[in-house]
């Protein structure tokens, strides 16, 4: 074994403890603080596929922004786990189902060679020099500007929508107008009066 | 020096990558955390002067050997657990803070050729290594099972997320007039221009175009990092010290010295950015490392100063700074500097 297929298996190895700890994981805290550990197993692994852009990109993105966010959600939560417990044998079947699907889909893709799905050849190494940022850039900005562009748009359209559906601004709320202060001048703020001074 | 080279290659064989990547690596770290353990000297001195007091005087030699003395009372020093505290976590927290801040300097090219590893997206590494910086923090802050210390991981957590994109957007247009996101083809980038042939280099550099970035980015900088004015994450007339109240001893000294590294981080990356890294502000004198330090200086310099200086923002003018001034201004600079590269006056070819 070379020290790629070391390096490999044992981000790996991570990666699956770290990903079935999420789901077994009695404190959401703790389940979240895993999942992290799994996106950072799978830079990893990409990073080993010569993905640097897209694994420095998970982590930045989904590490270092996503999950905080995440986990900034799940401490405030008081969650109960008892009572999410009680729903346990109600919702298997819809659960059971899912997870069959998905394990069906895996396998598909995992036994493609079985099945004969081998309709993307396999892009062999790229030499040294290649600078994975600068082809994802071009490509991205060429070949795919539509895709791209909708996506994001339609990415906006939702961060929209979601404030738009959730702000409920308090009427009591009060909010600094630093124009204004910066604006102010000294006749608004301070009259100066004339007066004689008192006399005894 | 070749001839010790040789030897050591020899004794060590296959192993000798690894083993000249870890001398190497202790190389960066070594002065690091010496230049971490100066630098509170320097802003106990340089504050006190400020205020008109001399600052640390008793230990040793004009005071010398203060951040010593501190580093071995802390040491020495017992570290509690709180009795409810998550304990696993307790000790992760403090372990990342100080880790991160050091994984960053991997990526810092000190001089021509000078750099541990000189990878393309040294750019993207680095905001990934300090955006990872903000778990430190947060998982102490909630481990900890107290309510100052889960405030200041609350509002660290919301700074950092909020200040990182501004930062982002900075570097987006420092990239974009460098056309590369390796650190050494940026300060290379800027060795050129029509000033750079004068012998006016430092009027080359990227401050100058993008002077509102520099300036955003600075003031990002010293917001992630937590430093006043906008320490309310460790505001102690609010929430005592924030995510840092209940450690004491070593877990406490390795927040301190993550969080100096980051600042020592933010200064080298700002001069990297914006001030021509190692290059020489003006012809007549050599390329060297010694630029690099001077510049890096300055800028602890002005962290300092500013600490001396402005009284601590209010948590929602944090918030305003961030979203509603700095992340518009970005996009602004963005466009503009996109209009400029395709228009004929195009001064980065």
């Amino acid at each position: 074994m070379d020290f790629k297929s070391a390096v490999f298996y044992f981000l790996a190895t991570v990666l699956v403890l770290a990903s079935l700890r999420v789901i077994t994981a009695r404190n959401p805290v703790h389940a979240a603080l895993f999942l992290v550990l799994a996106f950072f197993s799978a830079g990893g692994i990409w990073m080993l596929l010569q993905a640097e852009f897209l694994a420095i990109v998970l982590v930045m993105v989904y590490v270092g922004a996503v999950m905080v966010l995440f986990l900034f959600v799940v401490m405030m939560l008081d969650i109960n786990l008892e009572r999410l417990r009680q729903g346990f044998w109600s919702y298997l079947p819809l659960g059971a189902t899912i997870g069959l699907l998905m394990t069906l889909e895996m396998a598909l893709v995992l036994a493609g060679r079985y099945y004969g799905l081998e309709a993307m050849p396999d892009p062999g190494a790229s030499g040294a020099g290649v600078n994975n940022t600068k082809e994802l850039g071009r490509l991205l900005f060429t070949d795919y500007v539509y895709p791209f562009e909708l996506a994001s748009v339609i990415l906006l359209v939702a961060i929209v929508a979601a404030v738009a559906l959730t702000k409920r601004p308090r009427k009591e709320s009060k909010a600094q107008n630093a124009a204004a202060q910066i604006a102010v001048r000294r006749n608004d703020r301070l009259r100066i009066v004339s007066m004689p001074s008192e006399k005894e | 020096m070749e001839i010790l080279l040789q030897t050591l290659q020899t004794f060590f064989g296959p192993a000798w990558p690894l083993v000249w990547t870890l001398l190497k690596i202790f190389g960066i770290i070594l002065p690091l955390v010496l230049c971490v353990a100066y630098l509170t000297l320097a802003e106990r001195k340089v504050i006190g002067w400020m205020q008109v007091r001399i600052g640390p005087n008793r230990v040793g030699p004009l005071g010398l050997l203060q951040p010593i003395a501190d580093g071995l009372k802390l040491v020495f020093k017992e570290i509690v657990v709180p009795t409810k505290a998550s304990t696993g976590l307790y000790f992760v927290g403090p372990a990342m803070a100080f880790a991160t801040a050091l994984a960053a300097w991997a990526v810092v090219p000190f001089s021509e050729g000078y750099v541990l590893a000189n990878i393309d997206a040294g750019v993207l590494y680095l905001l990934a290594m300090t955006s990872i910086g903000i778990y430190g923090v947060i998982i102490s802050g909630w481990a900890s099972n107290s309510k100052y210390a889960f405030y200041g991981a609350m509002r660290s957590a919301a700074q950092m997320v909020s200040y990182e994109i501004a930062m982002g957007f900075a570097l987006v247009c420092v990239l974009m007039v460098s056309a590369s996101l390796n650190l050494s083809d940026i300060v290379h980038g800027q060795a050129k221009g029509a000033f750079a042939e004068m012998g006016l280099g430092f009027l080359s550099w990227n401050w100058l175009p993008l002077l509102p970035m520099f300036l955003v980015y600075l003031i990002s900088g010293i917001a992630e990092t937590n430093r006043a004015p906008f320490d309310v994450v460790e505001g102690e007339s609010e929430i005592v010290a924030g995510h840092m109240v209940e450690y004491s001893g070593m877990a406490y000294a390795l927040f301190f010295l993550g969080e100096y590294a980051n600042m020592i981080l933010v200064s080298v990356m700002t001069s990297i950015f914006f001030l021509g890294g190692w290059l020489s502000p003006v012809g007549f004198l050599p390329d060297s490392f010694v630029w690099l330090a001077g510049k890096t200086c300055f800028i602890l310099f002005l962290f300092l100063w500013f600490r001396a200086t402005f009284p601590r923002y209010r948590y929602d003018q944090i918030m305003r700074l961030g979203w509603k001034v700095f992340v518009p201004l970005c996009m602004f600079w963005l466009l503009f500097i996109g209009v400029w590269m395709m228009s004929p006056l195009n001064i980065w070819k």
